[in-house]
């Protein structure tokens, strides 16, 4: 019970912490944020001084701080300087298209990757699994999208160049995406699966008279798939991260589009908001992995 | 060196020689080329209106781009630029992790919760978006783009030198500096720092590799190095537009990029397995 608490509480303060280290990248963030907020509008000492006003700008910055973690606390991630509308209907809005990718990334990267350890037992099988994994870490996700695209959009015109319009589009997207990941699960799986067919029970279940298959697929396997699930929260990077890339290389709406044009017209209320949502969410997968942790394997709970 | 009871990343594991030396060779061929990139190539920037998007030929091993420029030239002389983003960016995040790293071990007990989880809470960032807060308010850049990538690897190293300084501390000799009276300095200078270097070099390698490719992924969105300069991944971005009618303007470099983490990542493991004999992750 105690680790379960102590677990939740280093969350929480890494929580706090990450929304302070964004907040700082925002004061100190050069220009002033009426000029920001003007943007090319009329700028008279009038309304600068309703912008101030309006903003709340003219608090003590501690007082402005508070305000801001209470506000994100609640679910309320400020307004953007130009669009001029609450940041959370902007996510809102651009996060379906780009969950959409991330899931079905996520889907096909791990069924592929369970594929492949489970199949590539043989050493040769193994061997060249293995180079395709090295390949598949090494290659930057714009270039696998890149090199897809020409073949199966420009050659064969199987799928749309770009777009979010129906299951078509999603696919190239998403197996661009699927790729990298489904290269450090399969590594992962694989080693997992090699320490697991050397323990004890997995004698115990041979000396049973079980086929080689049978003590791979109903006794090691689940032993593999626990270290994969310390992943979650890493996967979740790569997905949010990868999908800023592919959206761009694919001209698909989303989270990373939003993100992108935020940071190229300095609106620091969106990136602030979309940094600091993706560190809570990593957080929140973390603890929720190390607390299945102790659920699934009873030898932690002990110390 | 007990290499029986070690058990490398399957990965690496049967890797023959053969790919090792040549990983190795790529690297040495790429680091010249950074070095020296008249060696090889011709002026990155010379246009030729009228080879423009020629396919690759005895005369252009890589073909021409939209402005007839040398598509290998611009990659060699690339080399540079793309390497010399991932070290600065490497060596930022080896310097101050290491720093923090050693500060974190040696320090009282709240202050090494408080340095521990400000590094959690870093890792807690996907490294792009974190790369792309730090841009929004630095600006774009080749420094934006190399400090970005250096504060974002650098929680890695600052928890390897962490858990290594734990182990330097209680050992024997920094015990009996102690007792001679060596200065504090003396003590972290002379006994603890050159002790917990170990890992370090090797982990640095495997991540110049991902430095690398960050900065190809922040510099093909057009945050890094601005046009012309023959950055890999501004070259991917420019030749992008031009993918129906000439595939490698953008897909040799991006080749190149992906060879050049593929060698490091090889190399890096290979000397993993061999100095250290243990896991390191």
């Amino acid at each position: 019970m105690t680790a379960v608490l102590r677990r939740l509480a280093t969350g929480a303060v890494v929580l706090w912490a990450a929304a302070t280290a964004a907040y700082l990248a925002l004061l100190a963030a050069p220009g002033d944020t009426v000029d920001s907020i003007i943007g090319d509008g009329a700028d008279t000492p009038l309304i600068r001084s309703q912008i101030v006003a309006e903003w709340g700008l003219n608090r003590p910055a501690v007082v402005q701080y508070a305000d801001y973690l209470l506000r994100a606390a609640h679910g309320d991630l400020g307004r953007s300087y130009l669009l001029q509308r609450p940041v959370r209907d902007i996510v809102g809005e651009q996060i379906w298209p780009t969950l959409k990718l991330a899931l079905f990334a996520a889907l096909l990267g791990a069924l592929l990757s369970l594929l492949l350890a489970v199949t590539t037992r043989r050493p040769w099988a193994r061997r060249a699994s293995s180079t395709a994994e090295l390949v598949l870490v090494s290659t930057p996700p714009f270039l696998i999208g890149i090199i897809l695209l020409s073949v199966f959009s420009f050659r064969f015109g199987l799928f749309p160049v770009a777009g979010d319009r129906g299951f078509a589009a999603l696919v190239l997207p998403a197996v661009t995406l699927a790729l990298p990941i489904a290269g450090v699960l399969t590594q992962v799986l694989r080693d997992g699966l090699d320490r697991a067919l050397e323990e004890p029970f997995a004698v115990t279940a041979r000396s049973r008279g079980l086929r080689e298959s049978a003590v791979l697929l109903r006794h090691a396997l689940r032993h593999a798939l626990l270290p994969a699930v310390t992943l979650t929260g890493w996967l979740f990077g790569i997905l949010l991260g990868g999908a800023v890339i592919i959206e761009q290389v694919f001209g698909r709406p989303g989270l990373g589009q939003v993100t992108l044009q935020a940071v190229n017209t300095k609106d620091m209320p969106v990136v602030l908001a979309v940094v600091v949502l993706s560190a809570a969410v990593y957080v929140v997968l973390n603890t929720a992995a190390d607390l299945a942790y102790l659920l699934i394997d009873p030898r932690l709970r002990g110390s | 060196m007990t290499l029986a009871t070690a058990r490398p990343l399957s990965l690496g594991l049967r890797r023959p020689r053969p790919a090792v030396a040549t990983a190795t060779g790529f690297l040495v061929l790429i680091g010249v080329a950074a070095l020296w990139p008249g060696l090889f190539a011709g002026d990155p920037l010379a246009a030729d209106p009228f080879h423009v998007l020629r396919a690759p030929s005895a005369d252009h091993w890589f073909g021409t781009d939209q402005l007839g420029r040398d598509v290998f030239d611009r990659v060699v002389h690339g080399a540079r630029h793309s390497l010399a983003i991932g070290v600065a960016a490497t060596g930022i995040a080896v310097t101050a992790g290491v720093l923090l790293g050693v500060l974190a071990g040696l320090a009282h007990r709240y202050a090494d919760e408080a340095l521990s989880r400000s590094f959690d809470a870093l890792s807690a960032f996907p490294l792009l978006l974190l790369a792309l807060l730090f841009i929004a308010v630095a600006g774009p850049g080749t420094v934006s783009l190399v400090v970005a990538i250096g504060i974002a690897t650098l929680p890695h190293y600052a928890r390897v030198v962490r858990a290594q300084t734990f182990v330097v501390r209680r050992a024997g000799y920094v015990t009996q500096a102690v007792a001679f009276g060596d200065s504090r300095t003396r003590l972290v200078l002379r006994h603890v720092l050159p002790n917990v270097l170990g890992p370090i070099p090797v982990l640095a390698m495997i991540g110049l590799g991902e430095a690398v490719l960050a900065a190809a992924g922040l510099s093909f969105l057009g945050m890094g190095p601005q046009p012309p300069s023959p950055e890999w991944g501004a070259m991917l971005s420019e030749g992008r537009g031009y993918l129906r009618i000439a595939w490698w303007a953008s897909v040799l470099p991006g080749v190149v990029v992906t060879l050049t983490v593929i060698a490091l990542t090889v190399t890096g493991r290979h000397l993993q397995r061999r100095f250290e004999g243990r896991e390191q992750w």
